[in-house]
C-alpha cells in the first residue's frame, strides 16, 4: 500500500527478560512477552501494575535497562517511536493524541511525508477511505476532531494507525472512555483487523473485556509476569488471583469498637465527570462513627469524582449525601468543612497543599478563616505558628523548621502534614484518597496508624484506596465501586482478596451464593459471556448494614 | 554543548538579591547597546539619566512628582498580580479615576469647602477606578475571558471616552475650544511645596497606602486568600476560598487605587481632563514594571516606584542634553521588565551548559 515502510509484515513478536527501572523504581522485571499474528492479546493487571510501561517500551517510548525485543526471529532495536512504525507497530494512548481543530482526515496524513505538497487531501483520500471501508468504519473524513465522540476519535486513532501500515496495534485501556455500544462496535473491528492479519495487544484491567475479546492473556503484577494463558482455558476467578496476589502480609491493632451511629450517608448518588460523562450512577453508601469504610476499586470507576462531590468540590446531578443527617450535596467546600470533614486529597502536591507558600501558612489551609487562627479579617501568624509547630513535632513531620516553602518537603512529609492539619481538628468525617500512594513503607504504615486512631476515638473514616493489602489491613468494611456504583461491600475478616478482584472488574462474586443460587452460577461458569447476576438476589451480600447496589449490567 | 535545566529547589536571599541586580544590570547593558548604536556613549547616558533625576534639587523634586501615581498604582498592580490577576489596564483605571473625580469636581466644588470636595473627588476617583477594574474581573470568572485582553482594551475605550467627553459634552467654556474641561475650582486643588509639583498629602497618601497594602497582603485573611489563588488555584478550591469574591475585592482595590492616582494628576497637577496622553504619561504600564521590581510587596514599590520615576526625569533631561528621541525611556523601561522576568526564571531553575558525550 505504502512505500514509506520497507519491513516486511510481522509474523511473531517477542519481548524477553525485558527490565525497565525508574530510579530505584522497579516497574517491569524479566518480563517475556509472545504473539504471533491474528492475535488479540490482553495484557492485565491492576493501576501501577506496569502494563503501560511495558508497552511503552515497545512502542520506543521508553528504553529498557534489560532484555531484548524480536521480530520474526531477529533482534531489532527500537529507540523511538519512529523506529516502532517503521517496524509496523502502532499504539493508541488513552489519551488520544488528535489536533482538535483539524479534520479527520487530516489527523490521519498528519507526518505522512509521502503527501505530494499540492492537493494533499486529493492524494490522501482514496486511501484512507479504502481503510475505513475495509474494517468497516464508519468516520466523516470532513468532520473536525472536537466535533466528534470519543468513541469515533477512537476510530480515527485506528485508521491513522493502520493508514501508517501498523501489523501490530497496541491499545491502552481502548474502553475506558466508551459507551457499552462503542465499545461492541471496537471489538468488531478488533476481530476484522484480526482475521485481516492484524496483531492487537489490549492493556486492560476488566475481566469481562479480556475474556470477551482475547484468545490469550498474560497477567501483569508489580511488573512481574504473574500468569499466562488461553482465554479459553481459564476461569475469570484464577485470572483475578493472577491479577491481585493472594494473602494479606500484616494486620493492624484495632480497638474492640462497634459501629455507631451512620455519619455520612450517600444515597443514589449521580455525579458528572470532567468531560460531562456519568461518573457516578446511582452511588449509595454509609459510614458510620467508629468504622473506616474502604472504597476499592480500579481508579476511573468514579472514585474521584464521588469524593469531590462529598467535599463539595464537583456538583452532583441527583442524588443526596448527609453528614450528620444533614444535607450536604452541591453546598460550598467551607461549609462543608466547617460541619466537620476533613479530607486527604487524592493529589497532595496540587491540591492538598500550596508549595510556594510556607509550611506554617500551609498548616492552616481551610481552617486559615477559624479562630483562632484569624480573627476579624486578620490572620494571627502567631497562632499559625503554633499550630504549625504542633503538627510538625505531634505528627512526626520532619522540616528543617516551619519557615521553609512546603515543596521542599519530601512527599511523605507533605503527605504527614496534611493528614496532621486534617486530623488535628478531630472531624467527625475523614476521607482519605489514595494515603499512602507512593510513600514509602514507614510514612504509609504511619499514615495507617492514624487513620484507625482517628477511627477508636470516635471518627468516621472514608478511605480511598487501590491498594487491597491496605485496605484489608485498615478497613472494617470494604465497598468495592464499578462504574460508578458499588458493586458490593464485604467484610475484610470474611472476604477473600480474590473476591474483592472480582468485584473490582465488574464480576459479581458468586462464591457464596453460588451455593444457594445455581442461576448466579451458570453466570460465571459460562465463559466469554460476562457474568449476569440476578437482581433478586442483589441484596443478599454478606454485610447488610450497607445500602448495597448491585450491578446486572450486561457488556455482551 | 547543550543547555540543561533543572528545577531549583530552593533559592536564599542572597541569590534572590544577586538575580535582582544582575537582570537590573543586564538591562542597563541591553539599552547601552542602543545608546551606542545612537551615537551616544552608554555611560554618559545612564550617568546622565541619573544625574538628571536625582542630581539636583529640580530632579529630585520632578522625581517625586511622578513617583506618587508610580507607588500607588504599582502597590494596586502588586496586589492583583499576587492573584495572578493581570491587570494591565492601570491606565484606563487612572483615566476612569479622572473622569469621576472631574465631575465630583466641577459638579459640586463651588459650592463645598476644600476640606471636603477633595475627600469626595478621591472617593468618587476610587469608584471609578474600581467599577473599571470589576469589568474584566467579572467577565474572567463569569465568562472565562483573558484579563489581559480585557483590562488591554478597555485601555483603548476608557482613553476614547476621556477623549468624547473633553471634545463634547465638558468642554470647557472657558477654553476657546482647546479640548480641556473648565479648571477645578480652587478649594478642589491639592496644595502644592512651594517651588515644586509635590503636593504633600499625596505623598503621604502613596506611602500609607503602600504600607496598607503590604499589610494587607501579609497579615490579613484576604492577603493569605489572594497568595493561595495566585499560587495554587487548586488549593484554593480545595480550601473552599471563594474565588469570585476575592478576586472582585481584589479588583476593586487595584482598579480604585489607580483611579486615586488619576485623582492625585488632576487636582495636584493638571486642574483639569484633557486628552488621555496628557492625564498620565503611560503611568499605568510602567507601575507593571514598578511593580515586579518591587517584588510584588507595596513596601518595595514605594522604592521600585521612586527609581521608575528617576528614569522617566532622567529620561526627559537626556532628550534634551544628548538630543535622544522621548521614546528612549520606553525602550529603558521595556528591556528592564524583560531583563527582570527573564531573571525570575533563575529563582525557579538551574542552567547549565552541558558537553554532550555522545
Amino acid at each position: 500500500m505504502d512505500t514509506s515502510t520497507t519491513e516486511r509484515r510481522i509474523e511473531h513478536l517477542e519481548m524477553r527478560g525485558i527490565e525497565k527501572r525508574f530510579g530505584t523504581v522497579v516497574a517491569n522485571r524479566d518480563v517475556h512477552l509472545e504473539i504471533s499474528a491474528g492475535d488479540i492479546l490482553g495484557l492485565l493487571g491492576e493501576n501501577g501494575a506496569g502494563k503501560t510501561t511495558l508497552m511503552n517500551i515497545l512502542y520506543g517510548l521508553y528504553r529498557q535497562e534489560e532484555g531484548s525485543v524480536l521480530i520474526n526471529g531477529e533482534v531489532v532495536d527500537i529507540r523511538s517511536p519512529k523506529d516502532s512504525r517503521r517496524l509496523r507497530i502502532g499504539m493508541i494512548h488513552q489519551h488520544f493524541m488528535l489536533v482538535d481543530q483539524h479534520t479527520v482526515l487530516e489527523n490521519i496524513a498528519l507526518g505522512d511525508e509521502t503527501v505530494p505538497f499540492f492537493f494533499p487531501r486529493r492524494a490522501v483520500r482514496p486511501r484512507v477511505e479504502a481503510l475505513a471501508e475495509d474494517l468497516g468504519l464508519d468516520v466523516d473524513l470532513d468532520k473536525k476532531i472536537y466535533e466528534l465522540s470519543a468513541g469515533e476519535q477512537q476510530r480515527v486513532e485506528i485508521i491513522k494507525a493502520l493508514y501508517r501500515n501498523a501489523d501490530l496495534l497496541i491499545m491502552d485501556e481502548p474502553t475506558s472512555v466508551l459507551t457499552p455500544q462503542e465499545t461492541e462496535q471496537l471489538f468488531a473491528t478488533l476481530r476484522s483487523m484480526s482475521e485481516n492479519g492484524h496483531t492487537v495487544i489490549l492493556i486492560s484491567h476488566k475481566l469481562e473485556e479480556i475474556m470477551a475479546i482475547c484468545n490469550r492473556v498474560i497477567v501483569l503484577r508489580k511488573g512481574e509476569v504473574t500468569g499466562e494463558a488461553n482465554t479459553a482455558d481459564v476461569q475469570k476467578t484464577d485470572l483475578a488471583r493472577m491479577m491481585i496476589g493472594r494473602s494479606i502480609s500484616s494486620s493492624y491493632p484495632k480497638a474492640d469498637l462497634e459501629p455507631g451511629e451512620p455519619i455520612l450517608r450517600v444515597s443514589d448518588l449521580h455525579v458528572l465527570d470532567d468531560r460531562g460523562l456519568p461518573a457516578t450512577r446511582g452511588l449509595s453508601f454509609e459510614v458510620c462513627e467508629n468504622e473506616i469504610l474502604g472504597i476499592a476499586g480500579v481508579s476511573g470507576n468514579g472514585q474521584r469524582e464521588a469524593v469531590q462531590a462529598i467535599c463539595g468540590l464537583r456538583s452532583s446531578e441527583s442524588g443526596s449525601v448527609t453528614l450528620h443527617g444533614e444535607e450536604i450535596s452541591n453546598e460550598a467546600v467551607r461549609t462543608i468543612s466547617d460541619l466537620g470533614l476533613g479530607h486527604v486529597p487524592e493529589d497532595r502536591m496540587v491540591h492538598g497543599i500550596v508549595g510556594n507558600l510556607f509550611l506554617f501558612e500551609n498548616a492552616v489551609l481551610k481552617k486559615h478563616h477559624q479562630a483562632p487562627y484569624s480573627a476579624h479579617m486578620r490572620m494571627d501568624y502567631r497562632e499559625v505558628r503554633d499550630h504549625a509547630d504542633a503538627l510538625v513535632s505531634g505528627y512526626q513531620v520532619s522540616a528543617p523548621s516551619v519557615s521553609v516553602p512546603a515543596k521542599n518537603l519530601s512527599g511523605g512529609n507533605i503527605q504527614k502534614l496534611i493528614l496532621g492539619r486534617e486530623i488535628s481538628s478531630a472531624p467527625s468525617l475523614l476521607i482519605a484518597s489514595h494515603p499512602t500512594y507512593g510513600l514509602d513503607v514507614g510514612a504509609a504504615e504511619y499514615v495507617r496508624l492514624q487513620l484507625i486512631e482517628r477511627r477508636d476515638s470516635g471518627g468516621a473514616v472514608l478511605l480511598v484506596s487501590e491498594d487491597l493489602e491496605e485496605l484489608f489491613a485498615v478497613c472494617d468494611r470494604i465497598a468495592v465501586m464499578f462504574e460508578g456504583k458499588v458493586m458490593g461491600v464485604v467484610d475484610p475478616s470474611l472476604a477473600t482478596m480474590e473476591e474483592v478482584g472480582l468485584l473490582m472488574a465488574g464480576v459479581v462474586n458468586e462464591s457464596e451464593r453460588a451455593e444457594r443460587s445455581s442461576v448466579a452460577d451458570a453466570g460465571i461458569v459460562d465463559e466469554g459471556e460476562p457474568s449476569f447476576v440476578a437482581a433478586a438476589d442483589g441484596n443478599a451480600l454478606p454485610d447488610d448494614s450497607a445500602t448495597i447496589a448491585t450491578s446486572a449490567e450486561v457488556a455482551e | 554543548m547543550t543547555i540543561r535545566v533543572t528545577p531549583r529547589e530552593e533559592t536564599t536571599q542572597g541569590f534572590r538579591t544577586l538575580v535582582l541586580v544582575g537582570s537590573l544590570f543586564a538591562g542597563l547593558i541591553a539599552v547601552g547597546i542602543v545608546f551606542a548604536v545612537r551615537g551616544v556613549n552608554p555611560l554618559l547616558a545612564v550617568w546622565s539619566i541619573f544625574r538628571g533625576s536625582f542630581g539636583s534639587a529640580y530632579g529630585i523634586k520632578e522625581t517625586i512628582t511622578k513617583a506618587v501615581p508610580l507607588i500607588l498604582i504599582g502597590s494596586g498592580l502588586a496586589l492583583a498580580y499576587r492573584a495572578k490577576f493581570w491587570n494591565i489596564g492601570a491606565e484606563s483605571q487612572l483615566l476612569l479615576g479622572a473622569v469621576f473625580a472631574t465631575w465630583v469636581g466641577l459638579t459640586w466644588g463651588p459650592h463645598l469647602p476644600g476640606w471636603l470636595i477633595i475627600p469626595l473627588m478621591f472617593i468618587a476617583g476610587f469608584i471609578g477606578g474600581a467599577l473599571w477594574g470589576t469589568i474584566p474581573a467579572i467577565l474572567k470568572i463569569r465568562f472565562g475571558i483573558n484579563e489581559v485582553i480585557s483590562t488591554l482594551m478597555l485601555n483603548y475605550v476608557a482613553a476614547e471616552i476621556v477623549k468624547y467627553l473633553v471634545v463634547g459634552p465638558w468642554k470647557g467654556e472657558t477654553k476657546f475650544g482647546y479640548p480641556y474641561t473648565d479648571d477645578l475650582p480652587d478649594q478642589a486643588i491639592l496644595r502644592l511645596l512651594p517651588l515644586s509639583r509635590i503636593s504633600p498629602a499625596l505623598v503621604v497618601l502613596a506611602v500609607v497606602l503602600a504600607l496598607v497594602l503590604t499589610y494587607i497582603i501579609f497579615r490579613t485573611r484576604f492577603g493569605y486568600e489572594i497568595r493561595v489563588i495566585g499560587e495554587s488555584p487548586e488549593a484554593a478550591r480545595y480550601a473552599g476560598i471563594d474565588f469570585f469574591k476575592t478576586l472582585l475585592i481584589t479588583m476593586v482595590i487595584s482598579g480604585g487605587i489607580a483611579g486615586i492616582a488619576g485623582v492625585g494628576e488632576l487636582s495636584a497637577i493638571h486642574h483639569n481632563l484633557s486628552y488621555p496622553e496628557t492625564i498620565s504619561a503611560g503611568y499605568g504600564f510602567t507601575a507593571i514594571i514598578v511593580a515586579w521590581l518591587g517584588k510584588l510587596n507595596p513596601a518595595f514599590v514605594i522604592l521600585s516606584g521612586l527609581f521608575f520615576a528617576g528614569i522617566i526625569v532622567g529620561g526627559d533631561a537626556i532628550q534634551m542634553t544628548l538630543g535622544l528621541p522621548a521614546v528612549t525611556v520606553s525602550v529603558f523601561n521595556g528591556f528592564l521588565l524583560v531583563f527582570l522576568i527573564a531573571g525570575d526564571y533563575l529563582l525557579y531553575h538551574r542552567v547549565k551548559l552541558v558537553r554532550e558525550h555522545a
